[in-house]
């Protein structure tokens, strides 16, 4: 039977109108002409000068140590909620936890950030790098315990059982068996949560305080107040950094299918 | 008994976790917008119903209605755009499949601020846009591509499209096209047998789709911030700019009990179709 190819037009269009403005933004920051719209040669003094900006490596400094510090509690929180989840996924306290992890995935980022604010203004803590961390840890987690779920759900307990009728004790099997059986499952939350860390704009506009500007909030008072050129080349060198983060979590998940 | 022990050692840190940072701030939003706001920019002593009362105003009406309708249409094109192309992702072959997923994958990891950034410049007035149009005769040199709502719409459409194209594409895999071909067998023409069969077939798919769309559009804050200017401001920058120009707290906070509830209703409303629907159920954990 003939297909219809206008599905197919689509779908060409759809990959096109996502990949120009970004491949544009690419070539532009090789691009020495401070507006996009004549190329005047490949030159890379738009990475020289962003190289020699003390501001930026600044927030570089602060978006890595709270991405690394975030990563580690997320990983650890969200992969025991997912384990729980699992185990007792018909008990009522499950059906509640599952409730609470599902709020951060679907309540818009700008009330989480505002509800934080609130919090951290009506409590007294200072804003800064630690209430920053905090507000990620919070959104990190449900991603986290939704990804390791995932990976559960095709797990077969039974291996646990047998590690048990063997001579393992709970912590043992749990150490030798469950979590390196899970490790794909967690090093892709790990990244995910990574990731969504140093991309985070909102919620940490809400909750950032003098001395702890990040990456994105430096981008945007870039983008607002500074040189277009500048943020070419930056969001490239970004680019260039979540692309591979993304083939490293397809390369953890084609193992996990091969794997069976 | 040991079981519950267990239950509670595993699940007790996510759950005090989120009741101190998404439960109780939550709360603290709605108990703060009747609260008088202190001249310092902090919370004031007492219980107010003048926050409540100012949402009233004209300005704050035209601001709701402009982000329900930019949310609508973004979701709608977001739907037309999408459906088709999880429809070809789904029937490629394995190989050819893989690929086009992980091109659709990539900007959903990609920053969101550099992707809006992206076409900032290219709706600048210096940008390609604006010379390729003025080269075809259809812009003059004053008109604006930048600071209007269709802006909004475009990049709003732009950075959602990838998060509506997999839950459809994920629906659409595990249809049954032999149905489509059955119903062609029987006559329907291509579009009916789109409509009546393919279409009911993935509708788990197109409630996430309009559920990951609609509801992040509604409290959208970077997009109009950065290409809507002040025709095309949406509730996210008023409660912004209570925040941080304004210094009103309560103020923000009612504009923010106004926008959970707004994003509550089409959650009820799903819930409701849910129930309806049995077999059906919506995961939104299938994105990867």
């Amino acid at each position: 039977m003939r297909r219809s190819r206008f599905p197919i037009a689509v779908t060409g269009l759809v990959l096109a109108f996502l990949y120009l403005p970004i491949l544009i933004l690419v070539a532009n920051s090789f691009n020495p002409a401070r507006y996009s719209s004549r190329w005047e040669g490949f030159s890379l003094v738009w990475y020289a000068k962003l190289f020699r900006s003390p501001e930026i490596w600044q927030a570089v400094r602060n978006t890595l140590l709270i991405a690394v510090s975030v990563t580690a509690v997320s990983v650890v929180l969200g992969t025991l909620a997912a384990y729980a989840l699992h185990r007792w996924s018909s008990s009522r306290l499950q059906r509640l936890h599952f409730t609470l992890i599902y709020q951060p995935l679907v309540v818009p980022e700008i009330l989480m950030g505002i509800s934080l604010l609130m919090a951290f203004v009506a409590v007294g803590v200072p804003l800064g790098l630690f209430t920053i961390f905090l507000a990620h840890v919070t959104f990190c987690v449900s991603f986290v315990a939704m990804t390791v779920l995932g990976r559960l759900q095709d797990f077969d307990f039974s291996v646990i059982e047998a590690a048990r009728d063997l001579g393992a004790s709970p912590w043992q099997s749990t150490r030798r068996v469950l979590i390196p059986m899970l490790m794909p499952g967690i090093v892709a939350g790990g990244l995910l949560a990574f990731t969504l860390s140093v991309d985070d704009f909102v919620i940490t506009f809400f909750v950032a305080g003098p001395g702890s500007t990040t990456l994105p909030l430096r981008i945007y008072s870039m983008i607002k107040y500074g040189a277009p050129p500048l943020i070419n080349a930056l969001s490239t060198l970004l680019l260039a950094v979540t692309l591979s983060a993304v083939l490293l979590s397809q390369h953890l998940a084609d193992r996990r299918s091969g794997a069976g | 008994m040991k079981r519950r022990k267990a239950e509670w050692l595993t699940s007790l840190p996510t759950l005090v976790w989120l009741t101190l940072f998404v439960v109780v701030p939550t709360l603290l939003v709605f108990v703060i917008a009747f609260r008088p706001a202190n001249p310092y920019g902090g919370i004031g002593r007492g219980w107010t119903l003048d926050t409540i009362r100012a949402l009233a105003t004209p300005s704050t009406l035209l601001i709701a209605w402009r982000t329900l309708w930019i949310s609508l249409l973004t979701t709608a094109i977001c739907l037309v755009l999408a459906v088709p192309t999880g429809y070809t992702i789904a029937r490629a072959p394995a190989r050819l499949r893989n690929r086009l997923l992980l091109l659709v994958i990539v900007p959903f990891w990609t920053s969101f601020l550099v992707r809006v950034f992206a076409w900032r410049s290219l709706l600048h007035p210096e940008g390609p846009i604006k010379k390729l149009l003025e080269a075809l005769g259809l812009a003059g040199p004053d008109t604006t591509l930048l600071y209007n709502p269709v802006a909004v719409v475009l990049v709003m459409v732009y950075t959602f499209l990838p998060f509506t194209i997999l839950p459809i594409y994920a629906a659409a895999e595990k249809f049954d096209f032999r149905l489509v071909e059955a119903a062609r067998d029987l006559g329907a023409r291509p579009f009916q047998s789109f409509r009546k069969v393919f279409l009911p077939g993935i509708r788990r798919g197109l409630l996430t789709a309009v559920l990951v769309v609609f509801i992040p559009a509604l409290g959208s804050y970077i997009i109009p911030d950065l290409v809507g200017g002040p025709s095309g401001e949406m509730l996210g920058n008023k409660i912004a700019q209570r925040v941080f120009s304004d210094r009103n707290l309560p103020h923000a906070s009612a504009l923010s009990a106004v926008l959970v509830l707004a994003v509550l209703a089409p959650l009820v409303a799903v819930l409701v179709l849910q129930r309806k629907d049995k077999k059906s159920k919506i995961i939104m954990g299938e994105a990867p």
